[in-house]
């Protein structure tokens, strides 16, 4: 019926949008899976339920709180509405500070403890991650 | 003074831009010869940005604060080298080296197309020049680096101390060289393709640029990793981040780009494929540098956020591509004369196979690059993508790309077939039975570790093989490709070997386990010219009784005022142990991170040696 050079082609064809379909499928859903959602101590407070995914925090390491053993490193993270506390064992980065902006990625223990697996670093004293930055402009 | 002559000579450079175009213009019409003023205004434009630039150098040389470059980025008491190397530093100084280098590579462009046509380069040329005219405005308008201050400040505001390295010094002209070579390429393939003139002929000449800025672009990124391994204190050297993906998405196109030029020198088929990879190739460089300079993404690479700068750079942008795309649609015209049949076995199946691999690649980096910035547009939903996306979706499509990287340059142009190859079949059971060996006894993901090492393994013999017998000989290919085995194979041992301490200890205290013991001996105290140095000595004893001694620093910076951790690192052929230290604010505690980080320096020896590839085939006379 069709010459061997039309279904050639059409297999052709298909095979492209199979393979692209299923590319954007796995890119899509990958992207759902490994997405880390950024939030502020106050929306933690408000949510409803917790999340058990991994999230990030950001906010000012409250004055005062930090304090440390051979093990881990406890602070708080404040928006100055609402904070959390967070337990951390690892390495903290250069800028690292009292009342300097931080964000921590990890998991909720509850609504008041953050256990978290990294701090992010800040590449300079002026710099601030644009989630704290606006986190702090809400306010 | 300096940056007087610096800036006149730069706006004198940019209305020679015009004078090119009026000439090149006349010429393009009767068109026999090359119009020597063209040449002589070509070099005249580059020495007049060449005396801008080192205008600026010298500025930053006598910490000359009445420019606000110098202000912004300077410092008295910051070496001479980091004051010569802040000269680029920053964004208008970069952005003057770019410029730099554009005129540079018109000019070699010009000097080095002799053979082709001669409205082939006055068009090429048209191109480069409006490119040129484009970083010309952006510089002048919103990036100057000759603003006056009045009064003069007494003294500068000083240089980010973790750019105040070697390796960064030079990382940004040679990513320069690569991104800007790049635009030679596009220039180019719109031109061939305004006058029909895709060729075998041009395929080769192109080449050369393709493969020039191919090698810059590579130890460019390269510079910025083996930067981020030991300055930024995570011991690793590659983190997914936005920046980084902006340069690895223009490398993946030229990467891309170098095997489909070699099917086009060859059997010239895929033209519109070279041109579409030739546009993506120096756009995504451009949207690269929009994205890291508009303040979109913030990074070491965001110096200064202006909105105006952005939003000039997407209109270049836009305007670059919307160029290209009318070219490219209305003047492409297809050659039906040439057999374009493909068979399935034949090595323009495979690199044609590999390309769309590497496609997904790009297109996976750029999602995961550009969704986040798209949700918060949309929706002012903060999220980012992590390291986890990434390896989901690469690492398993890389089996079937090794594999076709071990079995495509094995065979024929057009037609082949595989038979009496019995040592494919046996390197593959010794690659299989090996991997099996290795992953056995490990905690990981049998199935999938299993079958990657195997793979590399494979394409890891094969192209051993091949070197020594020589039979074919590409070695250019061949040494590329045993680079890039060597490179995922150094990756995947790396990665599962790692080993890792992170503790907090005081000042002769230590940390003791089953396998490792640490023990902060003292801290050492000593001012250097721009800093305060703090040396730590550790003794580390691993579970075989062996002592070293190691010593992190950490530089307290006068101006600005920064703390930076200097990580120590030492190396040997099979592995890094590497070990930062870092003060925690008021406290007595300093927080330890200690690796063991096995096949490090491989990664960085596979990355030359893929490079050495690059350039043997650039040397090689055809």
């Amino acid at each position: 019926m069709y010459g061997r050079k039309v279904k050639l082609r059409f297999i052709f064809i298909l095979l492209i949008f199979t393979t692209l379909a299923l590319s954007i499928y796995l890119i899509l859903k990958s992207l759902e899976e490994n997405v880390i959602y950024f939030q502020s101590p106050s929306e933690i407070k408000d949510v409803a339920e917790l999340e058990r995914k991994k999230i990030r925090i950001g906010g000012m390491v409250k004055k005062d709180s930090l304090s440390m053993n051979i093990n881990e490193i406890n602070f708080i993270i404040t928006d100055f509405k609402n904070e959390i506390n967070v337990i951390y064992s690892g390495a903290v980065p250069n800028l690292f500070e009292e009342g300097k902006g931080v964000v921590a990625e990890g998991f909720l223990k509850d609504r008041n403890f953050f256990l978290a697996s990294k701090i992010l670093a800040k590449h300079d004293e002026n710099y601030m991650p644009p989630e704290v930055k606006a986190a702090l402009e809400e306010k | 003074m300096s940056s007087i002559i610096g800036f006149y000579s730069l706006v004198l450079s940019s209305s020679l831009s015009f004078l090119i175009i009026f000439f090149s213009i006349k010429n393009f019409r009767n068109s026999k010869t090359l119009d020597k003023r063209i040449i002589s205004l070509s070099f005249l434009q580059f020495f007049l940005v060449l005396i801008s630039f080192l205008g600026l150098i010298i500025s930053f040389i006598n910490s000359d604060f009445s420019n606000e470059t110098v202000f912004n980025h300077s410092h008295t008491t910051k070496p001479l080298f980091y004051k010569i190397s802040g000269t680029w530093g920053n964004h208008e100084g970069s952005l003057l080296l770019w410029l730099l280098v554009l005129t540079l590579f018109i000019f070699l462009f010009i000097i080095k197309s002799r053979q082709q046509s001669t409205q082939y380069r006055i068009l090429t040329l048209l191109f480069q020049q409006v490119i040129i005219i484009g970083f010309f405005v952006f510089l002048l308008k919103t990036s100057s680096p000759f603003n006056y201050i009045f009064p003069v400040p007494e003294e500068g505001l000083g240089l980010n101390p973790i750019l105040q390295d070697p390796a960064l010094a030079i990382h940004p002209p040679i990513l320069y060289l690569g991104y800007v070579g790049s635009s030679i390429i596009f220039s180019s393939a719109l031109s061939a393709v305004s006058l029909n003139y895709i060729t075998k002929e041009w395929a080769s000449h192109i080449k050369q640029w393709v493969l020039l800025s191919w090698i810059f672009l590579t130890l460019g990124i390269l510079l910025g990793s083996i930067w981020a391994y030991y300055e930024l204190g995570w011991g690793g050297f590659w983190f997914w981040d936005p920046v980084e993906n902006v340069s690895l998405m223009p490398w993946l196109a030229l990467t891309t780009l170098i095997h489909c030029i070699l099917v086009l020198e060859k059997r010239l088929i895929l033209t519109s494929w070279v041109v579409v990879l030739s546009i993506s190739t120096f756009t995504l460089s451009m949207c690269g540098t929009f994205l890291v300079r508009s303040g979109i993404l913030n990074s070491v690479h965001t110096f200064a956020n202006d909105p105006e700068r952005g939003l000039f750079i997407l209109i270049f942008l836009f305007t670059l591509i919307f160029l290209s795309l009318f070219i490219f649609f209305f003047f492409h015209k297809k050659n039906n004369k040439i057999d374009n049949s493909i068979f399935l076995f034949s090595k323009e199946t495979s690199i044609i196979i590999n390309n769309w691999f590497m496609m997904y690649f790009l297109s996976v980096i750029l999602i995961g690059t550009v969704y986040p910035i798209f949700l918060d547009v949309i929706s002012s939903q903060k999220i980012s993508v992590g390291p986890p996306f990434y390896n989901k979706l690469i690492i398993p499509f890389l089996i079937p790309f090794l594999f076709a990287m071990t079995i495509g340059p094995k065979l024929k142009w057009i037609k082949s077939d595989i038979k009496d190859k019995i040592y494919l079949f046996l390197f593959f059971l010794i690659s299989l039975f090996i991997s099996i060996l290795i992953v056995k006894n490990l905690k990981i993901n049998f199935l999938l570790n299993t079958i990657l090492i195997t793979f590399s393994f494979y394409l890891f013999f094969i192209t051993l093989r091949d070197f020594f017998i020589r039979k074919n000989k590409n070695l250019s290919q061949i040494i590329a490709h045993f680079g890039f085995s060597l490179f995922i194979l150094s990756i995947l041992f790396n990665n599962i070997f790692t080993t890792e301490i992170i503790t907090n200890l005081k000042v002769g205290e230590s940390f003791v386990s089953e396998k490792i013991n640490i023990k902060f001996e003292n801290l050492s105290q000593t001012q250097k010219q721009n800093y305060k140095s703090f040396i730590g000595k550790f003794t580390i004893e691993n579970d075989k009784g062996n002592l070293e001694i190691m010593e992190p620093e950490l530089r307290i910076y006068n101006q600005p005022n920064i703390t930076t951790s200097e990580a120590d690192i030492k190396t040997n052929l099979l592995s890094d142990r590497f070990i930062t230290m870092n003060i925690v604010q008021s406290q007595d505690y300093f927080n330890i991170r200690y690796q063991i980080k096995p096949f490090m320096i491989w990664i960085w020896l596979s990355v030359l040696l893929i490079t050495t590839g690059g350039f043997l085939r650039l040397t090689k006379k055809i």
